[in-house]
């Protein structure tokens, strides 16, 4: 016999089910309370850096888009600080929050972020990182939350020396983790959890 | 370099159990099947984006947010049903209590149902029940709010399948990472070990994690039953030694 580690397990997931709006957008589900839905707006006043809008829907297996999904997003600044009490790089803007949170439209579950493009972060061992947004999407028939990362297509030469988009073995599903400038200006990352466009999902 | 009397830094996030937290194909839950990613995930060390996470101070919380019994009720009203009491800690993997971390939480009422315009049971609704309520956890990461004990409800996915009386629970600590969504059963409870979406759990000791004893000793006599909960979100490496840039 051996000493035993002491550790906790991480409490099992279980599905954010069909009614996660009830619990974390109320007011987008029709209840009216707490005063407005966290996460709605990203921005309290004017930011830094350049104003994107970013739009998506989330797709299943069959194609079909999901409408009672949850998506959220969390990001750094446009300098790239991240508004968290765990920043210890430099003061972030003080009206960007970094953090969306959407329900997606009721009738299409498209989700729409009004947030700003990211700064570069570091990887670990000092190298930058592209700038990416982090993504988290939740839903009926999903287990487990799926981190996923949202890159943009115009940032090609970052993208090019990323350390994580370096590594992939799978060089060609290189798009699904890309987000795409549309003719009116806004970006699309659209997200698919089967099929030949599946996102590439993190183990993070 | 650190001397014998500096604290251990925080290195990056424990890598989640893939094998203790469920997968994500599981066909008796039907949804899942076209719901479910079928390439591996792709594994990397938690980087800065993971490591941080937004401020959610205590001034946003409402006097009434963790009271369900009262938060949608009319004035002099209440929520009709067994009065309960939840309360637990949120703590890390290291055990250390977790604090301001914001919880969500959501549930169905004493008859079973949502309100929600695609809920279709035909239960009652109860016009001084809304179903949600948040706080943020203390500084030793505990919590409690007042609601009351949900009902089982039936769900289309067998011909014949009941969801055990639940209330879920979205967790935000201080790392994007450490995000969590769950579900807290009954003790007692005997939907448990017949409900598809319970059984995606791959050991009893996962389903015991889930499963909130009655704790006698927070009840308020001739008021309301407690039940105690505790749940767990990543932790971080607690290390005198990590490999960053420059080396060792």
């Amino acid at each position: 016999m051996v000493q035993k580690l002491d550790y906790l397990r991480e409490s099992p997931s279980q599905t954010a089910g069909p009614y996660v709006h009830i619990g974390c957008t109320p007011n987008f589900a029709g209840i009216d309370i707490f005063g407005g839905d966290l996460g709605t707006s990203m921005k309290t006043g004017p930011v830094q850096g350049t104003e994107i809008t970013l739009k998506g829907t989330v797709f299943d297996g069959t194609g079909t888009p999901l409408r009672d999904a949850m998506i959220e997003i969390w990001q750094p600044d446009a300098a790239g600080l991240f508004p968290s009490l765990n920043e210890t790089r430099g003061t972030p803007d003080p009206n960007f929050t970094g953090w969306g949170r959407s329900a997606g439209n009721m009738d299409t579950g498209e989700f729409t972020f009004e947030t700003v493009k990211p700064g570069a972060v570091p990887f670990p061992d000092g190298r930058m990182q592209a700038p990416h947004i982090t993504a988290w999407i939740v839903a009926r028939g999903i287990n487990i939350g799926l981190h996923t990362r949202i890159y943009f297509e115009d940032e090609a030469d970052a993208n090019a020396i990323d350390p994580i988009l370096t590594r992939l073995e799978h060089q060609n599903r290189i798009p699904t983790l890309l987000a795409n400038k549309q003719s009116d200006g806004s970006y699309r990352f659209d997200i698919h959890l089967q099929g030949p466009l599946e996102t590439i999902f993190f183990d993070i | 370099m650190s001397s014998h009397n500096t604290p251990p830094k925080s290195g990056g996030f424990i890598p989640r159990d893939r094998v203790w937290q469920p997968d994500a194909l599981t066909p008796p839950y039907k949804t899942s099947v076209k719901r479910s990613p079928q390439s591996a995930l792709l594994s990397f060390p938690s980087t800065l984006s993971e490591e941080t996470s937004p401020v959610f101070g205590h001034n946003l919380i409402g006097d009434l947010d963790n009271d369900l019994i009262h938060n949608y009720a009319q004035s002099g009203e209440s929520a009709i049903g067994p009065r309960i009491i939840v309360h637990g800690r949120i703590l890390d993997e290291n055990g250390r209590g977790v604090p301001g971390a914001l919880l969500e939480f959501w549930q169905a009422n004493a008859g079973g149902r949502y309100r929600h315009k695609k809920e279709s049971y035909l239960a009652a609704l109860d016009p001084n029940f809304g179903g949600c309520g948040r706080t943020i956890t203390g500084e030793d990461g505990s919590y409690e709010f007042r609601t009351i004990q949900p009902g089982p409800y039936p769900w289309p996915n067998g011909m014949n399948d009941w969801r055990p009386a639940h209330i879920h629970f979205s967790i935000f600590g201080h790392g994007f990472a450490q995000r969590l969504i769950t579900q807290m059963y009954f003790e007692g409870d005997p939907h448990i070990k017949l409900c598809p979406i319970v059984g995606i759990l791959k050991t009893q000791e996962a389903i015991d994690a889930l499963t909130a004893p009655l704790d006698m000793n927070r009840t308020v006599p001739m008021d309301s039953r407690a039940y105690k909960f505790d749940m767990v979100i990543r932790g971080r490496r607690q290390t005198y030694f990590e490999n960053r840039a420059e080396g060792l």
